[in-house]
């Protein structure tokens, strides 16, 4: 994003040089952060799929699958750096910060989109490699450019996108989609919104100054709060319903159940007290509950594979 | 100026360039272990030249 020499000089005197750009931070451009639930949830996806993939085909589909969720994350980066640049937690990424150009971003996001398509699309198949293209338009455009800005569901719909990976990873073994696939995308699509929700809850964040329409914002705290135990609710029959497809069974569910019965009673917990009782323990139930989503969510894929090992094991 | 001098651009951006070039390398040895998976299953493949190519003889059948 620099110059030869990096400076830029004037003739009355030379001023500090430009922040050149690092290898890392282009690493940053892909949201490594966010490709690790891709990756985990992708392989999961891959591994439970009950047509064995060749490992070395199946190790690059999971690379090429994070690679294109990174590659949104570029775009994304691209488009959203005047909000970035608005806001503390993200005013350092590279981008904002002057380390890499927009158009940097822009063409690291483009190209990687492309090579991850078609690459997937080579190692495993093109339904996988269509679902990615999907999820990578869905995240850049749909999301990113179209919704984040306009509506406080921005969260509900922005949350498909991260919940492909598992269904690309299930196609990428099976080249098509079935319920199982279906299922595992809703678990991260109505997880998604309790597990944020809960988050903006005791984060003191700045979207209101970048003018982006959160709920706690828009609609207020108390509704945040009622918006978090219905998608709680909502969430649960997802869970238990994955459970009693094939590639559920009894340690899905007797997790699925347990993290269910926990998530609920925090969401619960979360939509009974008010902004004055939060403020008194710093958002304690709140902060508990934000944690136990990400818990609930790594265990839920987590039951999901110990199950194909017990089939595997079962079967050799 | 010897061709060989490094100019300080060179030493700001080697981690960069080590990067790039460590990535160029990881993608040169991804297709090549797609290629090897991909031949070792091998079940749409038929065979080298100086073998009988069922699709090929079927053809020539026909005629």
């Amino acid at each position: 994003m620099s110059d030869l020499t990096g400076h830029t000089q004037t003739a009355a005197a030379p001023l500090a040089p430009e922040p050149e750009a690092r290898f890392g931070d282009y690493v940053l451009l892909l949201k490594p952060r966010v490709m690790s639930l891709v990756v985990f949830t992708a392989l999961v996806g891959l591994l439970v799929a009950p047509v064995p993939v060749d490992p070395f085909i199946g190790f690059t589909s999971i690379l090429f699958i994070a690679l294109g969720g990174g590659a949104s994350g570029a775009l994304n980066m691209w488009y959203d750096a005047d909000i970035d640049a608005v806001m503390r937690r993200t005013r350092g990424r590279p981008v904002p910060a002057g380390r890499v150009a927009p158009e940097e971003a822009l063409g690291v996001g483009l190209g990687l989109s492309a090579l991850s398509v078609v690459m997937l699309g080579l190692a495993a198949n093109w339904v996988a490699a269509g679902l990615l293209a999907f999820t990578i338009f869905f995240y850049a455009v749909v999301y990113t450019m179209w919704l984040k800005r306009r509506t406080p569901q921005n969260i509900v719909i922005g949350g498909a996108a991260g919940a492909f990976p598992p269904m690309i990873g299930w196609a990428a073994a099976t080249g098509s989609v079935s319920l199982e696939a279906v299922l595992m995308f809703a678990l991260i699509f109505m997880w998604t919104p309790p597990h944020f929700w809960a988050l903006a809850l005791f984060m003191k964040s700045d979207y209101h100054e970048a003018k982006v329409p959160m709920l706690t914002v828009t609609h207020g705290r108390r509704e945040t709060r009622r918006q978090v135990l219905i998608y709680t609710l909502l969430l649960v029959p997802v869970s238990i319903g994955l459970g009693l497809t094939p590639i559920g069974g009894p340690v899905y569910l007797a997790a699925a159940i347990v993290l269910n019965l926990l998530f609920l009673s925090g969401a619960w917990a979360i939509w009974r007290r008010d902004e004055d009782a939060a403020g008194r323990d710093d958002y304690a139930v709140e902060r508990r509950v934000f944690r136990l989503s990400l818990v609930y969510l790594f265990l839920h894929f987590a039951a999901l594979l110990a199950e194909a090992a017990l089939r595997l094991g079962g079967g050799a | 100026m010897p061709l060989t001098e490094t100019h300080e651009l060179h030493r700001r951006r080697f981690g960069r360039n080590v990067g790039v070039a460590l990535s160029l390398v990881a993608f040169c040895v991804i297709v090549f272990g797609l290629t090897v998976a991909k031949i070792r299953q091998g079940s749409e493949m038929e065979a080298f030249d100086h073998s009988v190519r069922p699709s090929v003889t079927v053809g020539e059948e026909g005629q």
